[in-house]
């Protein structure tokens, strides 16, 4: 006999809403939702009076009026006659400049502190690990403190490379001049050069444009070769000989533009009392560069060394019964693996060293956190706005990084199926 | 005839003799540590030669170091005297001259002892979780720490801190009351509620009262008088309480099935992992008055407390993910399996063990914190590095002195950042449960 039993009760009860796992879900997050919404709106409310008894509302236009400060350094045409948006692109090339002079320098102190750390010399081995712990452990604020101390401090002014017997050398083969108020480096520059196109808001150099533009056009040219190779190999099964056409792509369009260019480069000479020719870049730079540089390098260090690690032996070794040779096994297996545990935290390495560029406040580097978020802010008076245009700056420069190199993480990620 | 022979037969084992005199000892390590191929024996020179640089460059000028002076140029001077002119040397006196003010701020100097007190009471409170041998009992000062490091550091009436607390007790109690009459659900949401309430609209009355009655205060210090080393431990030990918590909650937010929780959390974390911490401190400094309702004035220290812990939360939730991520998918469902519900879930299997494989990042974000710290010099409050060094600096006795501040300080900081490391090292052993 069948046993019949009662449907389940069909319906809906409020409890549910509270009981019932299909639904609490959804009771929490319309919950939170409130509970974030009204805090926002509670922020907003309180904003939109506080701006009511301060008798203003917000308003950017202040980006369009003459700025009337200079800056000591900019990547592109300023005077201070030019408007506080312009001072703000000024800023944000500044801090490009220096995040990207410092993620090219630790990336390439922190590899090779990292493997030497991993070194089987237990002198440069002891010094690696000395030089990490010592970097990681102490504020990056005064490593930049320090840094800039010893360019302020204790190095010579620039008379002291004066007359017969000058109380300073120059340094690399009388190239490099450290004084207390900058540092004077060779520098190219063009005879024939193209100049500036104007466009809109934005200047482009023309003289870079080129050079950029003949190396990536010998780059593509090259690729182009390879792979027509590649595939008269596949179809033949003899790969024709490419290395003279490669060069010639690679090397060819760079040289010809800069034969085209005039190019030559100008040694910084004493002249009086100061260095001329060449170029001078200032000691704010220098000594934040190094001290970004030497502090995210003893992190990228540390990743690279766990990254090594990481890599069981059994991973060599069966590189090395399959006879590989010591490079190619570094080459073609402990690489790869070791990239993909070392790209996610380089990434965030790379990151934090822009972040800290904001530091150049220390020593006066006129980066973005200076121009905008500094006598902008001051003189307009403009603090709410330039501060959320300021903090949107950096978001947009963080995403870009991080997608950047996610793009990159991507290509070189385990490919599971 | 029997051929007589004696066969010698040696019954003991000789001795073996010594390896040759390059194959042991000292010679043998140099061998294979320093001088073993042509690119090794370049490094060791390079790197014994970039030791004795430095070594020869830094330690006179520290050893010649002057203890005793009152001015920088007493102290030249007695370089001077005792090794001949045109010798520098460190003048090691600034720190004997001004190392209360490198510990304490400007703060009275009367009242050093609270300072004093409350960083041993922080030691004894935090011993208990940094090493389980301790009793347990103990955890209960830990919690209570807070508020008596609060009022230790700021002064004030002792009924201020105390309502603070009474606000967990009303909490607890209210939950204990609702739980039989109206369930859990209830009781959660009047355990979450009282206190707010409480802390909301009667704690400060309660206080008054409370001092009214029975007056007992400690001379209020303000927070503009904390400095040096006092402030850098307020806000990055405060900072590291609160901001485990916050993060495990984000992070959690961050691996929800909730579509809503979920996306919060991710906008939060990368918002605040995107901007600099300078921005969030200016933020807190100079925008904040214009997100509170008008006239009201809140602490500074109080202000950049708030901000470095969200700052740092962004960052713990990010590594204790990586701890969630890293966990098999098997122990999520053996603890659906086991029947225990989320938050079970999480306190019982999940989070000892995602919190375990963290430990390594959660402790170098706080190092971090701790030494961010110092960027507060920039919203007009005296960090050791920089905003006392430049205090000191601007006194006419110690004009023109550079590195023995940042050294003394950097030091400092070294001291406690390593050693925090070490401990995370530490607990990582203790806690590896593994058979490798």
């Amino acid at each position: 006999m069948a046993v019949i039993t009662d449907e389940p009760k069909a319906g809906f009860r409020l409890g549910m809403l509270i009981y019932d796992t299909r639904y609490r879900s959804i009771t929490i997050q319309i919950v939170v939702l409130f509970l974030v919404m009204a805090g926002a709106a509670w922020l907003i409310d309180n904003l939109l009076r506080n701006l009511a008894v301060l008798g203003r509302g917000i308003d950017f236009s202040f980006l369009g009026n003459r700025a009337g400060y200079d800056i000591n350094q900019s990547l592109v045409e300023y005077t201070n006659d030019s408007t506080h948006a312009r001072a703000t692109l000024v800023g944000i090339l500044n801090t490009l400049l220096v995040a990207f002079l410092g993620c090219v320098a630790a990336t390439v102190v922190g590899v090779l502190a990292g493997v030497l750390r991993l070194s089987k010399n237990w002198v440069v081995a002891r010094l690696m690990t000395v030089y990490v712990e010592i970097f990681r452990n102490v504020p990056l604020l005064l490593w930049i403190l320090i840094i800039y101390a010893v360019f302020t401090e204790a190095l010579p002014a620039p008379n002291a490379f004066r007359g017969e017997n000058a109380t300073s050398t120059m340094v690399m083969f009388d190239s490099v001049a450290f004084t207390n108020r900058y540092t004077a480096i060779p520098w190219v520059m063009f005879d024939n050069s193209l100049g500036w196109l104007a466009l809109g808001p934005l200047w482009l150099n023309l003289d870079l444009a080129a050079i950029i533009g003949a190396l990536v056009g010998g780059f593509l040219i090259n690729r182009a070769i390879v792979r027509r190779a590649t595939k008269i190999q596949e179809a033949t099964g003899e790969r024709p000989t490419t290395w003279w056409q490669s060069i010639l792509a690679l090397f060819g369009p760079i040289i010809a533009v800069f034969l085209l260019l005039g190019t030559h480069v100008d040694a910084p000479s004493l002249q009086g009392f100061n260095f001329t020719g060449g170029l001078q870049v200032s000691n704010s730079l220098v000594a934040l560069w190094l001290a970004l540089t030497l502090y995210t390098a003893a992190y990228i260090a540390e990743i690279v060394r766990s990254g090594i690690n990481a890599i069981s032996r059994g991973q060599s070794e069966a590189a090395f019964a399959l006879g590989l040779r010591p490079g190619r096994t570094m080459n073609l297996v402990i690489l790869p693996q070791a990239l993909r545990v070392i790209i996610p935290p380089l990434i965030s390495q790379y990151l934090n060293l822009t972040k800290n560029s904001s530091l150049a406040i220390a020593v006066g580097y006129m980066d973005l956190r200076g121009t905008l978020g500094g006598i902008t802010l001051n003189q307009t008076g403009r603090g709410l706005e330039a501060m959320m245009l300021l903090m949107l700056i950096y978001l947009i420069i963080s995403l870009v990084i991080s997608g950047a190199m996610n793009i990159y993480n991507n290509s070189v990620r385990l490919k599971e199926r | 005839m029997k051929a007589t022979s004696a066969t010698f037969v040696r019954n003991e084992m000789l001795a073996p003799s010594a390896p040759p005199s390059t194959e042991a000892g000292p010679i043998k390590w140099m061998r294979e540590n320093l001088f073993s191929s042509p690119l090794n024996i370049v490094l060791t020179v390079l790197g014994v030669g970039a030791v004795v640089y430095i070594v020869m460059h830094i330690a006179p000028w520290m050893l010649r170091g002057v203890w005793v002076a009152g001015t920088l140029s007493e102290c030249r001077e007695i370089i001077q005297a005792r090794y001949g002119e045109g010798v520098t040397g460190a003048c090691w006196a600034l720190i004997r001259d001004r190392w209360q003010q490198y510990l304490f701020g400007f703060y009275p100097s009367e009242l050093y002892w609270r300072p004093v007190l409350a960083f041993v009471l922080m030691l004894a409170a935090i011993a208990p979780v940094l090493f389980d041998a301790l009793p347990r009992r103990v955890l209960w000062f830990t919690l209570v720490y807070p508020a008596v490091g609060f009022w230790l550091l700021w002064g004030g009436t002792v009924w201020v801190p105390v309502m603070a607390l009474a606000g967990f007790v009303i909490s607890y109690v209210a939950a204990k009351i609702v739980q039989p009459i109206a369930g859990t659900i209830l009781a959660t949401i009047a355990a979450v509620l009282t206190p707010v309430l409480w802390w909301l609209f009667l704690a400060g009355p309660a206080a008054d009262a409370a001092q009214s009655v029975i007056p007992i205060a400690l001379e209020g210090v303000r927070s503009r008088e904390f400095g040096g080393f006092i402030l850098a431990f307020t806000i990055g030990f405060t900072g590291i309480a609160f901001s485990l918590p916050l993060g495990v909650m984000l992070a959690l937010g961050r691996q929800s099935d909730m579509f809503i929780v979920n996306k919060l959390s991710v906008g939060f974390i990368e918002f605040i992992r995107g901007v600099p911490l300078i921005t969030l401190l200016f933020t807190a400094s100079l925008l904040l008055n214009y997100f509170l309702p008008p006239g009201t004035d809140f602490d500074i220290i109080l202000r950049v407390i708030i901000m470095v812990v969200l700052f740092a939360a962004a960052y713990i939730a990010e590594v204790v993910r990586g701890g969630l991520a890293a966990l098999p998918r098997g122990q999520y469902e053996a603890a659906d399996a086991l029947g225990l519900d989320y938050w079970k879930a999480q306190r019982l299997i999940i989070m000892p063990q995602a919190l375990k494989i963290s430990i390594p990042g959660i402790v170098s974000t706080f190092i971090g914190l701790f030494k961010d710290t110092t960027l507060v010099v920039f919203v007009g409050l005296l960090d050791p590095l920089k905003g006392i060094t430049d205090a000191v600096r601007a006194s006419t006795d110690w004009k023109g002195v550079y590195w023995e501040p940042y050294i003394f300080v950097g030091a400092i900081f070294f001291v406690f950042c390593f050693g925090m490391s070490r401990y995370s090292m530490y607990l990582e052993r203790k806690l590896k449960t593994d058979h490798r």
